[in-house]
């Protein structure tokens, strides 16, 4: 589904922010992808998407290298959640604001409005539908965020850190949300007890490479490796001393 | 909460008001965006001695704040700051104009006074009539009607993104001051000195916000055009609301209409 070969990326001469980066992302895979702040989790995610221009390598979505050319084709297969909702939000009601995409993707009024209300039933927020984004609580408008994405139908989905500033109540709603999700998924956090919860891959970045690539089993367990990378353990795995 | 904080509830207060479903809601834009651009023109038509003639056309945002069940006093609220500026316009003509147009008693009315008073009610008429339009039809079924009246798409796009963009700087803006507030107790506003390194600051972070939210906008679908909201169709009652403008706009307009009251009166 997603594939890298090659990549590297910098925004300063001689100041790399990725290096080298090759893996696959298989049709139907939750990868989760974690690594200390500046690994260069959120510029692989804006190359995947075409946001920023890849200086080497190529990138591959279902096939089509990711170009000027194949944008509209690669961004309509991808739904990316961005971290801060408010971004992501911008028209005044939830409901406006899931229309968005499906309209600009040609679909009719009658199949948007019916998506609209498979995907608010599905996550069980049908009762914001008509709700004012900016009266939204931060759980709510993480939920929204993500129903605005799924009304597009994407093929995959892209997350940038999904759980942040929730709370637990909140955050665990969304790993249920996301564990449901049928869709291919590549999840960038540092909340490990999340990606360990909804990942059955993980690769682990540190200064713009890839330092292990495996089952979430395996690499979230791996204390020396984690902490290696600037990580620790989950919590859940951590233990309470 | 500071300013910038309720100016920003006062934005995000007016996609609320606009949501309502009083019968002045559920009006055609177009018919609403007509009328008040009617209105507007018809107000800044009178002459700046004729006040007679202009009051009555007060009449109309005050019966349309009514049925729209908006208390006019929220107008004046939201409208704070903008409203001095509009009644300093015409502040000075009292000192420059000195033509004397009637004498009540043994006092001389002066052009200057008369003038002052109708400019300021022209403008305070028009910020009604602008803030009701606004205040009854939400931002994007209002882009939609501009759209359906062949105004260029770019330039309802840029109508339509400034309104939410400006919530983002205010937004920026607010978290800014507060932070600054927090950091400098006891000191009234923000300090000349902070005044370049703080709107550089804003500047750039509106920028960062905007390109974040802009990508959003991208990333599902975006190509430089909106499907606004679907617009109802026009239909007879907005028709005769269009008609009833008109006709009142045109009757105050062509006829001195508080002169005939008065005659009648005194008849």
């Amino acid at each position: 589904m997603i594939t890298c070969q090659q990549v590297s990326f910098s925004y300063e001469k001689d100041r790399p922010v990725l290096r080298d980066l090759s893996f696959t992302v298989h049709p139907g895979e939750s990868v989760g992808l974690i690594g200390a702040n500046g690994a260069g989790k959120s510029t692989l995610m804006k190359l995947i998407l075409g946001l920023l221009p890849c200086m080497q390598g190529q990138i591959l979505v279902d096939g089509s290298a990711v170009g000027k050319d194949t944008l509209k084709e690669v961004r309509r297969k991808l739904g990316y959640v961005l971290q801060n909702s408010d971004n992501q939000m911008f028209m005044p009601t939830v409901y406006e604001d899931m229309i968005f995409a499906p309209l600009n993707y040609m679909v009719s009024r009658e199949e948007t409005d019916r998506r609209v209300d498979a995907v608010l039933e599905k996550l069980g927020i049908g009762d914001l539908k008509s709700r004012h984004n900016h009266k939204l609580s931060g759980g709510e408008k993480r939920m929204a965020a993500i129903a605005t994405i799924l009304a597009m139908e994407p093929e995959a989905l892209l997350m940038d850190e999904p759980t942040s500033a929730l709370d637990p109540y909140n955050r665990r709603i969304v790993i249920r949300t996301i564990r449901d999700l049928p869709q291919t998924k590549l999840i960038a956090s540092h909340d490990l007890d999340m990606i360990l919860d909804t990942c059955d891959r993980v690769i682990v970045l540190s200064k713009g490479q890839i330092a292990a690539d495996g089952p979430a089993g395996e690499i979230l367990t791996d204390r020396r490796l984690l902490e290696e990378n600037r990580l620790e353990l989950p919590l859940c795995l951590a233990g309470r001393s | 909460m500071n300013k910038l904080e309720t100016a920003l509830r006062d934005l995000s207060e007016m996609d609320t008001l606009a949501s309502g479903s009083s019968c002045i809601h559920r009006l055609h834009p177009a018919a609403k965006l007509i009328a008040t651009a009617a209105y507007i023109l018809v107000v800044v038509s009178f002459h700046k001695y004729n006040l007679g003639g202009l009051l009555p056309m007060g009449l109309w945002p005050v019966v349309l704040f009514q049925l729209s069940g908006i208390p006019i006093r929220t107008c004046f609220y939201k409208l704070r700051i903008v409203l001095p500026l509009v009644m300093a316009v015409g502040l000075f003509n009292p000192f420059l104009d000195h033509t004397v147009l009637y004498t009540v008693g043994n006092i001389a009315v002066w052009g200057g006074v008369v003038s002052m008073i109708t400019l300021m009610l022209k403008g305070v008429f028009c910020l009604m009539a602008a803030f009701l339009l606004a205040a009854t039809t939400p931002i994007d079924v209002l882009c939609g009607a501009l759209r359906m009246m062949h105004v260029p798409g770019m330039l309802v796009t840029l109508l339509l993104l400034t309104c939410r963009y400006a919530g983002i700087l205010t937004e920026e803006a607010s978290v800014m001051t507060q932070a600054y507030e927090l950091r400098a107790p006891g000191q009234k506003g923000i300090h000349i000195s902070a005044w370049g390194s703080f709107l550089g600051q804003l500047l750039l972070r509106s920028m960062d916000r905007a390109q974040e939210l802009y990508d959003s906008m991208l990333l599902r679908g975006y190509h430089e055009h909106f499907h606004y909201a679907p617009i109802p169709r026009f239909r007879v009652k907005d028709a005769l609301f269009l008609a009833f403008s008109g006709a009142f706009f045109a009757l105050v307009r062509m006829l001195p209409v508080v002169q005939l009251l008065g005659s009648f009166a005194v008849q």
